[in-house]
């Protein structure tokens, strides 16, 4: 299955008697990137993964194209990645082995022969044979990054993706995005990193306390329209 | 159909090289069973002579107590980088992927048997090889029922906060069955003289349990693990 749209109609979710999510509804079109603004607790995290499916929503609906996710179940988990704010990474299993485990589970044709190009594009092609526990932050930022986006999902969910990188590795990830963008990729970012994504954005999505409390264009200055509605 | 269970078997040779990598799991289990056998066999053995039916009860304390063990440090791993939810993102059907850590725990369980077994054999003297594969089928219809029950609560317990001891407070209660099934199934095994039909009837009891057990998961694995 392929979708080009997602719409999101009073999405709430609750765990316990606490509300992480009230009530929200946006759409998003293929080619778009949309920033997920919000301060520390918002529901930006809650809300990606009710993206990803891994949550379901206490109530409301999430419609992928024309599915719901049980609806289209497994299939569409084939065109969704995530890069959630812990890796998904093993740390026991090197680099290599890191990326052809979770590309076979993808389905990924020719997921060992394709590890090396997977690599040399995090920036990781002389450490394939590396226990993923021996490497920093930033690069197993990147090569989470590139355990979410090895199957070519068409719906990219990005958790705090510049966390750790350095300037080199957050210009490359910036034009990254911007050629998932071109490839008619549906980005959803969550981030605290606004002067980055300035320009990056199409269009911001605020959360605040679970609600939506802004969207709006991508343009001018977002620290000071985030300042501006969470003050 | 293929593809469920090449993803089971993906799972379960990653489980095994982190584990051959590691033998974290492994050592513990094992110095664990060992240990249970040995304070057990200091206890129970008086004079060279074992007390009636206690080599099959404190081989499936040990087994149980190992398995449980087992259980808990392999879905530690998973929470740790919380891998069990990339797991659950894969486009596969989720069961496979329970299947996938059920056969994980099951081979970790068999090597630990493997020294146990025979552990207990020479410390309460208990006829191992008389009747090998009477006994093999207990073993492994026994495990199989407590591993596939264990599997499905360790998951679900991946993100809760007292899973060290939610653990066995959810887990023993409904294996005492199997426990059961597999204590009188060995002790009747390990009598002077071998009550067969009993053996029989005990076996067919574990295989009636593990299919009760293994279906279940199964069919629940799915949706007990969406949060």
């Amino acid at each position: 299955m392929d979708f080009t749209r997602l719409t999101l109609s009073d999405v709430s979710r609750n765990f316990g008697r606490r509300r992480a999510l009230a009530r929200v509804s946006f759409d998003c079109d293929a080619g778009e990137i949309v920033g997920l603004l919000g301060p520390n607790g918002a529901g930006k995290s809650t809300l990606l993964g009710i993206l990803a499916t891994l949550v379901a929503p206490s109530s409301g609906e999430v419609r992928y194209g024309e599915h719901t996710a049980r609806e289209a179940g497994a299939e569409l988990r084939r065109r969704i990645g995530l890069l959630a704010h812990d890796l998904h990474l093993y740390p026991e299993l090197t680099a290599g082995e890191n990326l052809e485990f979770f590309g076979r589970l993808y389905g990924v044709r020719d997921a060992r022969a394709r590890v090396a190009g997977w690599l040399e594009r995090a920036g990781l092609g002389d450490r394939r044979d590396d226990p993923v526990s021996g490497f920093s932050r930033g690069m197993r930022q990147r090569l989470a990054l590139e355990r979410a986006l090895l199957h070519d999902p068409r719906l990219v969910l990005l958790d705090e993706p510049f966390t750790g990188l350095d300037d080199g590795a957050t210009f490359a990830l910036v034009e990254r995005l911007r050629g998932l963008k071109a490839k008619g990729c549906l980005v959803l970012l969550a981030t605290h990193d606004l002067e980055t994504v300035e320009g990056l954005v199409d269009r911001v999505a605020v959360l605040r306390e679970g609600r939506l409390v802004e969207m709006a264009g991508g343009g001018g200055s977002l620290r000071e329209r985030f300042r501006a509605v969470t003050r | 159909m293929t593809d469920f269970f090449r993803i089971a078997w993906l799972v379960m040779r990653k489980d095994l090289t982190i584990e051959v990598r590691s033998r974290e799991i492994l050592y513990t289990t094992l110095f664990f069973a060992m240990s249970c056998v040995l304070v057990f066999a200091f206890s129970f053995v008086k004079e060279g002579r074992a007390l009636d039916d206690a080599a099959a009860g404190i081989l499936w304390i040990a087994i149980a107590f190992s398995g449980t063990l087992a259980l808990g440090r392999t879905f530690e791993r998973e929470r740790h980088a919380e891998t069990l939810r990339a797991l659950m993102m894969a486009p596969a059907d989720r069961p496979a992927i329970y299947l996938g850590k059920l056969m994980g725990v099951l081979v970790l369980m068999a090597v630990v048997e493997l020294i146990v077994v025979p552990l207990v054999g020479v410390m309460f003297q208990a006829p191992l090889l008389a009747h090998p594969f009477q006994l093999l089928a207990l073993l492994a219809t026994g495990t199989l029922g407590f591993a596939a029950v264990g599997t499905l609560f360790a998951a679900m317990l991946g993100r809760a906060r007292s899973r060290d001891v939610l653990l066995p407070v959810l887990l023993y209660p409904i294996t005492v069955p199997v426990i059961i099934a597999g204590v009188r199934g060995t002790a009747a095994l390990f009598q002077a003289e071998v009550d067969e039909p009993m053996v029989r009837t005990w076996v067919a009891m574990l295989v009636f349990f593990d299919a009760v057990f293994v279906t279940l998961a199964l069919w629940t694995f799915e949706p007990v693990m969406t949060e």
